[in-house]
């Protein structure tokens, strides 16, 4: 896996999809987000991690606009985030979010979960939806679970058919926010497999994440953030290897062990 | 629970018949301790005592079929008062040879319900068959078209008086209350303000107050010559009581739903329009389904406070029959009738919501 991700980093395109200039972000008086700066290239795939409460989650939710930021600029596929409601709904299109708690629609059946975007918001027939909808979810075999309700699935199924309702939508990023941290042990692996089929595939990911398996193996990029800022960012064998900053130090001697 | 009997090593040891069957019920239940044995013996004395005579009165000292007269003779129950005045009692004082109309439009309406309450039903078929009955419903009771003599407002009374007030009522003040609840929760200041100061105050007032206002107050605001049917007044003042109640009721639905589903249906790209239709309300609606039948249900009951402005409901035509002379002494077999048909209304109402609820669970 290291080998592949060595040499299709330096296939990455120059196009960028995400860019993110200057960009601060306050909770009332709390600085959440500092100056950050960051440029996704199409088909790049970004680990982002860092101890809790250090704005990695709001980081990836400032992108599809789940929060506000106050300053700065963030322009995802060529349209500015902006206040105006048009361009919000046009991005979000086109940024699939996966949810630590998965956030599926209890009151549908899996198979209505995954129609549910393509039928409202893209307008794809009924039935063309329910073909594409049963297509992803043989992809995160699941196929057969197709027809019941989200309740009666298991964690790590809930989180796949989450991951295919995104997939859905076709998406050009996908946004993950700690996809695996409310699963049990034994089910984390079932949907990291899936993330690395997606990845294989050239998916644009941004991932917020402790698996550093996950990071090392897939990531092109890893970031570690503390304190609202991006603190340092490398390829994944620089970063574990030989972390240069501090705090990424400290914070990987206490993951790692 | 006992595994050490060594004649039967089997898996089928049965239990001691003490704690099985009628016999173990009655002991677990009624005689678990001297203090409930106590307090079981006092409640079977009571309906020792109630009971038999009740059946006696209902059953067998009463009279079903006679003149008022006969009824004095005996000690029970007599029942003919509602025989002998029933016509008025459900139609009121729709004239006597027109009042296959009201009955004809009511049993129309029950066939409705009964078929609308399979959702395997809910097409749009449906809709355009309740639209054309409602038109239909309001010819045959207003008359005036196909030869059908026409028949004044102030002429309908008793029961299709109270059924057209609760299922109207009903019907708009449900829709009503649900975009008085979102606009409670808008982020736009002006929309928020105006359903705060509509719900509050009108839960500020009793409905008496809102039905005299519409009956009173509200007609001095009107140019003069213009009136407007009292009947719709008071549909009115009820429908905008009801909705500020069940806004209520649905805001605290609204208010339990998590924030990851609003995340998750904006994350797809859904407007607030489409999230609010298709992710939060089927989910808030079916969590706060037995509070908003509660709700309902108290409506229902409430349509009868219209005596108060002079309208002849089921209840108001009841008292009137008792103030004949012949039959004033029979109101509680008059009453318990009312009440059994607003227990009937009342009863398919909350036993239709229990199957909705079942129907609507998805096991989250």
């Amino acid at each position: 896996m290291n080998d592949t991700a060595t040499a299709e980093r330096n296939e990455l395109s120059d196009d960028a999809i995400i860019e993110i200039t200057g960009m601060h972000k306050w909770y009332g008086e709390f600085h959440v987000l500092q100056d950050i700066n960051l440029t996704v290239q199409k088909k790049e795939r970004i680990v982002i991690c860092g101890p809790s409460g250090s704005g990695k989650s709001t980081l990836i939710r400032c992108i599809n606009r789940l929060e506000e930021h106050q300053r700065g600029r963030i322009v995802v596929d060529g349209i500015e985030l902006t206040n105006d409601i048009k361009n919000i709904e046009k991005i979000r299109v086109e940024v699939g979010m996966v949810f630590q708690h998965f956030n599926l629609f209890p009151h549908l059946t899996i198979v209505e979960n995954l129609t549910l975007g393509p039928v409202w918001v893209r307008k794809v027939p009924k039935k063309e939806a329910e073909e594409m909808a049963m297509y992803y979810l043989e992809k995160v075999q699941i196929a057969e679970q197709a027809q019941k309700f989200p309740g009666q699935l298991s964690g790590g199924q809930q989180q796949r058919v989450a991951i295919a309702r995104s997939l859905c939508m076709a998406p050009k990023v996908m946004l993950f926010d700690e996809p695996t941290s409310a699963l049990d042990p034994e089910m984390i692996k079932e949907v990291l497999d899936v993330m690395i089929d997606l990845a294989q595939e050239g998916m644009t990911m941004l991932v917020v994440t402790h698996e550093m398996g996950f990071a090392k193996s897939v990531a092109h990029r890893v970031l570690f953030m503390d304190y609202g800022q991006i603190v340092e960012q490398n390829t994944p064998e620089e970063f574990f290897e030989n972390p240069r900053n501090d705090r990424t130090k400290l914070f990987l001697s206490q993951i790692l062990n | 629970m006992n595994g050490n009997n060594g004649t039967n090593s089997e898996n089928n040891i049965k239990p001691p018949a003490t704690s099985v069957g009628v016999l173990g019920w009655a002991r677990a239940n009624l005689f678990n301790s001297w203090f409930n044995s106590i307090l079981t013996l006092i409640a079977l004395f009571v309906l020792w005592r109630i009971i038999p005579p009740f059946i006696r009165w209902t059953f067998i000292d009463s009279l079903w079929f006679s003149t008022s007269d006969e009824c004095r003779e005996i000690g029970g129950a007599c029942w003919s008062i509602i025989p002998a005045n029933w016509r008025f009692m459900i139609f009121g004082f729709y004239p006597y040879e027109q009042q296959w109309r009201p009955l004809l439009a009511m049993v129309m309406l029950v066939i409705l319900l009964f078929y609308s309450r399979n959702r395997d039903h809910w097409k749009k078929s449906l809709l355009y068959a309740w639209l054309i009955s409602l038109v239909a419903m309001g010819l045959l009771m207003k008359g005036g078209v196909a030869g059908l003599t026409p028949i004044e407002s102030n002429q309908w009374g008793g029961l299709p008086l109270t059924l057209m007030l609760s299922v109207f009522g009903l019907a708009a003040a449900y829709p009503l209350g649900v975009i008085l609840a979102l606009g409670r929760q808008s982020e736009l200041p002006a929309i928020k303000t105006v359903c705060i100061v509509y719900i509050e105050m009108i839960r500020g007032v009793p409905l008496i107050t809102l039905l005299f206002m519409s009956s009173v107050v509200f007609p001095l605001f009107l140019p003069e010559g213009v009136t407007v049917n009292p009947i719709l007044r008071a549909q009115v003042a009820i429908i905008m009581f009801t909705a500020a109640y069940i806004a209520e009721v649905v805001r605290g639905g609204l208010q339990g739903m998590a924030k990851g589903q609003y995340e998750a249906a904006e994350s797809l790209g859904l407007n607030y329009y489409q999230t609010m239709r298709l992710v939060i309300l089927p989910q808030a609606l079916k969590i706060v389904i037995p509070p908003t039948v509660s709700q309902l249900i108290s409506a229902l009951k409430d349509t009868s406070l219209v005596v108060i402005i002079a309208l002849y409901d089921l209840l108001k035509t009841t008292q009137s029959t008792l103030s004949n002379p012949n039959w004033m002494a029979y109101s509680s077999e008059a009453y318990i009738f009312v009440a059994l048909i607003y227990f009937a209304c009342c009863y398919f109402m909350s036993s239709y919501s229990r199957r909705l609820e079942v129907e609507l669970d998805t096991g989250l």
